[in-house]
């Protein structure tokens, strides 16, 4: 009975301990992936965590944590998230379950989509939760300002990362993500560099890819915390494309502790305000 | 009826919207009467306007993706680049990216921004015959970002169709956003009296980028939108020092070929990873002056070349008997 008052008290987040956003203002940078990856080194370190994707054009945490097309069901309390395990350690709600086809276009203008994230955001009868991951899709427009709106309105978010990639038409993109966050007061809580680098597996020669050192240069430049650099990895990319989980597979490797690291610094952030 | 009425609540969806009026964001407001009453629904006169301003555009080609970060910027860019090569083509680069607008960089345009938010229309030009439009020249400082919602973002690219001094033009190529959504709607809706040749596809080779473009294809099938072909960017990376290819972007499910293959369409063509694409466009040149003889200008020339004989071996009856 007392989880029912406090669920009607405080919402269907009332025992989500932090709400993370993760934000980009460029496309393709590894928001998806990382939102994965943080989720599953979250909960490899023992955390109850959940995964929001409010990305209805792309959405792509389904196909990445391999629970392909579930039924989605009510409960008194609204939408029951999808578990990847019998431990339920980690929860996904993500417009992916509820397309009846899967190649099907979610064509909607931003009206449609605004009423659709204020559902996810209230109706998903998320439990106990220590960390609620929201993935996002590219941009500063009508899902961010929907996400963020429905999010306040439960008193519920600790912050936002920002995933770039090393070039600078990432980090000019990222720039006004940053610029979005400060004008809405939401908190940046740092900036992580993705596909930082590739190490050849056969000679080990590195190449910057993506060219070298934009991600810190922006934290600098904005005075925000620079959380640290994922190189790119075709590990990850498979084990992604596999929807396996790389942190389980993959414990030893370079990529591992690179996120591994960015989470715990994540986790220290948000339990010390 | 103005898209968005200056006396509209804050989740208006548009007069045009099928929702006009029907939403709970209408309950009050002044007009939603008339919106419900369908009134409002009449074709935007902004699409003969459009369609008028066109005449003098030869061909028109969209850059889509499901997909974001694939390249369709980078693409854009070479393929107006490329077409521009011939000193006797009008090109324009038209980019309708309103939050996340790439172009000017990519362009070497940066910093072209008039002073102070400007409402001038005029498109800067990379070359005599290569203009670029995009809402990045109207910010005033790298940091602003564009916070619209979708109404507001569809009235700057029916600005930028209709307003745009565009003149006379062999090629318009349009950049977009990733997505399915209002600009892609605008963009296609904007048009649709003018002939759009059609979309190319840009995809990475992995799963989770197919898996979104498809959805586009279905979009552009939705909208009968003719797919001229699609383009798999970051197809594999040689290693500079022992020249072994990697695929960093897997094709698990047998890439942009299989799908092509699935779904009936034209594969163009495969562009390697290559760092100095990104650096090129960081510094705002042209990939193909700078590096011209790497297999990636390679690639692009000849995906360039499927791209011209596509439109022009697709010139309707009636243009091509005056």
């Amino acid at each position: 009975v007392e989880r029912w008052v406090m669920m009607l008290q405080g919402g269907n987040l009332a025992q989500v301990q932090h709400v993370v956003l993760i934000l980009s203002g460029k496309g393709g940078v590894g928001k998806s992936t990382l939102t994965t990856e943080l989720a599953l080194a979250l909960r490899h370190s023992g955390k109850k965590v959940g995964i929001l994707d409010v990305d209805l054009c792309g959405p792509s945490i389904p196909r990445m944590l391999s629970v392909g097309k579930p039924e989605v069901h009510q409960c008194d309390l609204g939408w029951v998230p999808v578990y990847t395990d019998a431990q339920k350690s980690l929860a996904l709600m993500s417009i992916g379950f509820l397309l009846e086809d899967p190649d099907e276009a979610v064509v909607w203008r931003g009206p449609k989509k605004t009423a659709l994230i204020g559902q996810f955001v209230s109706d998903v009868a998320w439990g106990e939760l220590d960390v609620l991951l929201v993935d996002t899709p590219p941009g500063t427009s009508d899902e961010h300002l929907a996400v963020l709106e429905n999010l306040k309105k439960q008193h519920k978010v600790d912050g936002a990362i920002l995933i770039t990639t090393p070039q600078a038409v990432s980090t000019g993109d990222v720039r006004r993500e940053i610029t979005f966050c400060k004008k809405t007061g939401l908190r940046i809580l740092g900036i992580v560099e993705n596909m930082s680098g590739f190490v050849c597996p056969h000679c080990s020669e590195c190449s910057n890819i993506f060219s070298k050192g934009g991600g810190e240069e922006l934290a600098k430049l904005t005075g925000s915390v620079y959380l640290g650099s994922v190189p790119l990895d075709p590990l990850l990319t498979t084990s992604i494309e596999e929807g396996k989980d790389f942190i389980q597979t993959f414990p030893d490797s370079a990529t591992f502790s690179a996120i591994n690291s960015i989470a715990q610094t994540l986790l220290t952030s948000i339990q010390n305000p | 009826m103005a898209d968005i009425p200056s006396d509209a609540p804050q989740h208006c969806p548009g007069t045009a919207s099928e929702q006009a009026g029907k939403t709970s964001a209408c309950q009050g407001c002044p007009n939603q009467n008339l919106c419900s009453s369908g009134a409002t629904k009449a074709p935007d006169p902004a699409i003969e306007e459009i369609a008028e301003k066109m005449l003098t555009v030869k061909h028109k080609i969209l850059v889509l993706s499901g997909k974001g970060g694939v390249g369709k910027s980078t693409f854009s860019a070479h393929l107006a680049h490329a077409l521009a090569s011939d000193a006797t083509k009008e090109v324009a680069l038209l980019d309708v990216d309103i939050c996340g607008p790439s172009i000017p960089r990519i362009m070497g345009l940066e910093g072209e921004q008039v002073a102070g938010l400007s409402l001038c229309l005029s498109p800067r030009y990379v070359e005599d015959n290569l203009a670029v439009m995009s809402i990045g020249f109207l910010l005033s400082s790298p940091d602003d970002a564009v916070i619209w919602r979708g109404p507001k973002k569809n009235g700057m690219i029916k600005q930028f169709l209709r307003d745009v001094d565009w003149g006379e033009l062999d090629y318009l190529i349009v950049d977009t956003p990733p997505g399915t959504s209002d600009e892609h709607l605008s963009i296609v809706q904007y048009l649709s009296s003018a002939r759009i040749d059609g979309a190319v596809i840009i995809t990475t080779p992995q799963e989770v980028s197919l898996q979104d473009v498809r959805k586009e294809i279905r979009f552009c099938q939705k909208v009968q939108l003719p797919i001229i072909g699609v383009v798999e960017n970051m197809s594999g990376f040689v290693c500079p020092k022992c020249k072994n290819t990697s695929q960093i972007f897997p094709p698990t499910t047998g890439g942009a070929e299989r799908m092509c293959e699935e779904m009936n369409l034209t594969l163009l063509g495969r562009v390697p990873l290559d760092p100095r694409i990104g650096k090129s466009c960081d510094e705002g040149k042209s990939f193909l002056t700078e590096v011209p003889d790497s297999p990636a200008a390679a690639a692009y020339h000849s995906i360039v070349q499927s791209i011209q004989a596509y439109c022009l071996s697709h010139v309707p009856r009636e243009e091509s008997a005056g």
